[in-house]
């Protein structure tokens, strides 16, 4: 079970821009295991999108990744050449997007799309595609998918093109699934059938998720494990059970705060009070410091590091390094 | 360059642009960020100045006939004289002079018409946008016309029955042009309308020209400037068409389209002729165009950056 | 679908009408053509007479209607200079302006698609700097100049074309290429700078997730969608397109609509001028319509009603 899928070591992805350069990733070390759902977390420009981008090597330029290993079965994938890594993609390594109206072209029928990817990495000929495509369609309980084969995404629901997108993504078995906010997009009724969906199959395919999401609803229905991202960096990594029972980082806290409980009845809901800082300037000690309740003068001064503090738990705090403090009872920000 | 990296670059040009303080400095660090806007800018004023001052800059008078003088060659090549830096003409005129004085021509056609032009178009876009209807319908049919007849076929048809001059020039071009500005404004019109601050002013009873000249101008006003800047450089070429055709200025008035027809007579002989006026109308019309690029990357939001 | 186009062909009447109109309201304002009919020493009696004939003598709007009737059957009169039917005499020249025309589009296609996606993929690159700088070049110089130049260069000095006229093939190059450049200059930075922007698309993305060729991303994904934009905007340039035709022509002495017209505005012969100005309005209104209908083919989620 625990056997090592994706290992991403000291990930660094820059993007060169005229103002300077945007460390978008900055040393980020993640480990999914075969058949494990794990969770990326964190605001928008915290770097998490990217981190999936890197892993498929669609990092454009002016970004560049410019250190670190993404060891994909043992085998380090960032040197690789582009015709090896496009054998990787949409194979072994498959991807779901957050837009589900616009990641489908719109001038190509759903079966064309689909078959696409089988005939290239399966060596199907195009009635076994189609056979194949079908079947796909069925399994993500599309109705009539013979005729969805023939239409054009435009015809189809926000919901039935995400369903189709997840067809497409497992169509040729893939060992690792990427889903950034895969159900951002849509309405939250269609948001938890979407999720079921993906739980089931990737649970008959023994599919490994990584999933990106801003949603802690999303991350306690799906993951195992879970990674909270701020400014390009990991800063609490845990199992979701810890997580969400004894969050270590004073910013997953706060971010657990600032998320609708039904069975907690709160008068209000809090939040984190400004922003991300700009990449272009991070401060020298801690990138949370600016938002915190708990800072302290260490805090400005130095840069934490990832550290385990308790057995698989890790935090990238100052306030646990002499002795870890619970933060489940304090009311941490206004 | 993909989405996520794209919008960290955007946040970061846009924060950088903000901070900009004095507008004078603003602008014209964003200029001399733009090589080819900076370039446009000096060919522009450049341009400018030398139609401004003909009268000094030209060593002989464009009109000046000399029979000893026919068509000599520029003066880097045999037979040429540093009197004619750019040789003479089959009337033996002096080309450079010619030139120059064209400039006055291509600058004054080129700019009045897109002045008449944007009266005209701004004026029937608004109402078209504005109104909407059965107004809208009526005044967008008379786009589609005269946007079936070419621009130039327009334009021979009423000199045609006018006659050539600078005056017909200059209402033919514009007239012909302003259904660019009609639409642009048309279509500008119809999605501000719909924002919330024009309804608003609309729901506590604004009267509608008030509307249109406090909330719709000013935000069709850089799409203006960017759209005339470059509407500029096609009436100088347009406009030495016609004069090439010989439906535009007439003697003694010089245009660099005249020259240019003049010369196309003696290309066997002497290539200066045709040469030398085309390459004055390419480099203006281009120093035109690089500013109005310039111009539509600063002032339009919407157009991205190179 | 075939509604749509019956209406779209419906809407072509009023502006065709609209277009009747000014054209005749221009011929009304330019005063009488009878001078130009009639010798020099022609006696007021005679002109009087001629004007009767023409129905000169009637109300603006009456001598409309009767051109608007004479209009819808392409009847223009005749031309006093060529002594025959304006309409027959213009549609004599169509086919030499057309194979002009075809042969500038091609030449301006061959160059514009692979330079603009070339240049596209490349941002930046010394490819896409030297494209999109031949195409705003292409913009500044005067088509007419341009085909001076190569007069000067290609049949002056290389003595490799024919300076003017039309027969053989060898006559077709420099002016095609006149007019085709011009195209591809705008084509060029129309097609480049679609591209770049459905190539920032999220499904051209999903292509690549896929492990897809980036010639099927390009290609296939991407400048399927990138035609549609460019489809519009060539549609609307059309008209330029024919304005450059006429001028091409003049400078090359093709045997054109456009010659004759520029030959007829000189001499004033109405009758030629408005015949081809209804003939080229029309050739502009078909083309706007195959346009549209490419653009419906290309375009599956525009719906036909």
């Amino acid at each position: 079970m625990s056997e090592e899928l994706l290992n991403i070591k000291n990930l660094k992805t820059y993007f060169h821009t005229e103002n300077g350069i945007v460390p978008s990733v900055d040393d980020v070390s993640i480990t999914i295991n075969k058949g494990e759902t794990l969770a990326i977390v964190g605001e928008s420009g915290s770097g998490k999108s990217v981190t999936s981008l890197s892993i498929m090597r669609l990092i454009d330029s002016p970004g560049k990744i410019e250190e670190g290993e993404i060891l994909f079965n043992g085998k380090d994938i960032v040197p690789v050449p582009m015709k090896e890594m496009r054998a990787l993609r949409g194979n072994d390594i498959a991807m779901i997007f957050q837009e589900p109206l616009t990641s489908l072209n719109p001038v190509f029928t759903i079966g064309n799309q689909m078959s696409e990817s089988i005939k290239l990495h399966q060596k199907k000929n195009k009635k076994e595609a189609k056979k194949l495509s079908i079947e796909m369609l069925q399994k993500v309980g599309i109705p009539r998918a013979d005729k969805v084969f023939d239409s054009f995404p435009h015809s189809l629901s926000g919901g039935m093109r995400q369903r189709v997108m997840i067809a497409m993504a497992l169509s040729c078995n893939p060992q690792l699934l990427i889903a950034d906010e895969p159900t951002t997009a849509l309405d939250v009724t269609i948001q938890a059938q979407i999720l079921k969906l993906m739980k089931n199959l990737v649970t008959e395919l023994n599919t490994s998720i990584l999933l990106i999401t801003h949603d802690l609803g999303v991350v306690a229905e799906m993951a195992d494990r879970v990674v909270v991202m701020y400014a390009g960096q990991v800063v609490e990594e845990t199992d979701v059970f810890t997580l969400f029972q004894d969050p270590k980082h004073p910013y997953t806290k706060g971010l657990m705060d600032s998320t609708p409980k039904i069975h907690e009845l709160k008068d209000e809901l809090s939040s984190i009070p400004g922003a991300v800082p700009s990449p272009l300037d991070y401060p020298k000690g801690c990138r949370f410091i600016d938002r915190c309740p708990f800072a302290m003068k260490k805090c400005a001064e130095e840069h934490p590091n990832l550290e385990e503090i308790l057995p698989k738990h890790s935090v990238r705090c100052w306030l646990h390094e002499e002795k870890v403090v619970d933060l489940h009872d304090t009311k941490s920000f206004a | 360059m993909s989405h996520e990296s794209q919008a960290v670059i955007n946040e970061v040009s846009e924060d950088s642009i903000r901070k900009k303080p004095s507008s004078f400095k603003r602008w014209s660090k964003l200029l001399l960020r733009s090589k080819t806007g900076t370039v446009g800018l000096v060919i522009v004023l450049f341009v400018f100045l030398v139609a401004v001052l003909a009268p000094v800059l030209a060593p002989h008078d464009p009109a000046a006939i000399n029979a000893a003088n026919m068509l000599k060659p520029p003066f880097w090549m045999e037979g040429g004289s540093t009197a004619h830096l750019l040789g003479t003409d089959n009337l033996g005129r002096d080309i450079l002079s010619r030139i120059i004085y064209g400039s006055q021509i291509s600058l004054l056609v080129g700019i009045t018409s897109v002045v008449v032009a944007g009266i005209i178009g701004v004026t029937v876009g608004l109402i078209a946008g504005y109104y909407g209807g059965f107004i809208d319908n009526a005044l967008m049919r008379l786009v589609d016309s005269f946007l079936a007849i070419p621009t130039i076929l327009f334009a021979l048809v009423i000199l045609s029955v006018f006659g050539p001059s600078v005056i017909t020039l200059i209402f033919v071009l514009g007239a012909t042009n302003w259904v660019n500005y009609a639409r642009l404004v048309r279509g500008e019109v119809l999605t501000i309308k719909e924002r919330d601050f024009v309804r608003a002013a609309h729901s506590i009873g604004v009267k509608s020209n008030k509307i249109i000249t406090r909330h719709l101008l000013p935000n069709v006003i850089s799409s203006f400037i960017v759209i005339s800047t470059l509407s500029v450089a096609t009436t100088i070429i347009l406009e030495a068409s016609l004069s090439f055709l010989g439906l535009g200025v007439q003697p003694p008035t010089v245009s660099w389209g005249s020259i240019l027809s003049d010369g196309r007579d003696y290309l066997a002989t002497s290539w200066w002729l045709a040469t030398f006026p085309g390459v004055a109308i390419t480099i203006t019309v281009l120093g035109i165009i690089f500013l109005g690029d310039w111009l539509r990357d600063v002032l339009d939001p919407r157009s991205k950056a190179k | 679908m075939n509604n749509y186009f019956v209406r779209r062909i419906l809407q072509i009447i009023p502006v065709l009408l609209i277009i009747s109109f000014i054209v005749f309201s221009l011929v009304f304002v330019a005063g009488d053509p009878v001078a130009l009919m009639l010798p020099d020493d022609a006696s007021q009696e005679d002109v009087e007479l001629l004007r009767e004939s023409l129905g000169l003598n009637e109300p603006f709007l009456v001598q409309y209607g009767t051109y608007v009737a004479n209009f819808v059957q392409g009847d223009f009169g005749e031309s006093y200079r060529y002594g025959q039917d304006a309409m027959s005499v213009v549609l004599e020249r169509l086919p030499a302006t057309l194979e002009l025309a075809i042969a500038a589009l091609l030449i301006a296609l061959v160059i514009s698609i692979p330079l603009g996606i070339w240049s596209a993929t490349k941002q930046n690159s010394g490819i896409d700097l030297i494209a999109t700088g031949a195409a705003v070049l292409g913009k500044a110089m005067p088509n007419f100049w341009l085909g001076i130049m190569l007069i000067l260069l290609f049949s002056v000095s290389l003595s490799m074309f024919p300076v003017s006229g039309r027969g053989t093939l060898a006559h077709l190059v420099l002016p095609s290429i006149t007019l085709g450049t011009g195209i591809a200059a705008e084509m060029t930075r129309l097609i480049r700078s679609s591209m770049i922007e459905t190539l920032n698309q999220d499904y051209v993305r999903t292509a690549k997730s896929k492990g897809l060729k980036n010639r099927i991303v390009v290609y296939k994904h991407a400048f399927r969608n990138s035609l549609i934009p460019v489809i519009t905007i060539t549609a609307l340039q059309t008209s330029t397109l024919v304005g450059g035709t006429l001028i091409t022509e003049t400078v090359f002495s093709w045997p054109g609509m456009g010659q004759l017209l520029i030959q007829a505005v000189n001499t004033r012969d109405m009758a030629i001028v408005q015949a081809s100005v209804f003939v080229i309005a029309l050739l502009v209104i078909l083309m706007n319509l195959i346009a549209d209908l490419l653009y419906r083919l290309l375009d599956p989620r525009i719906k036909y009603n």
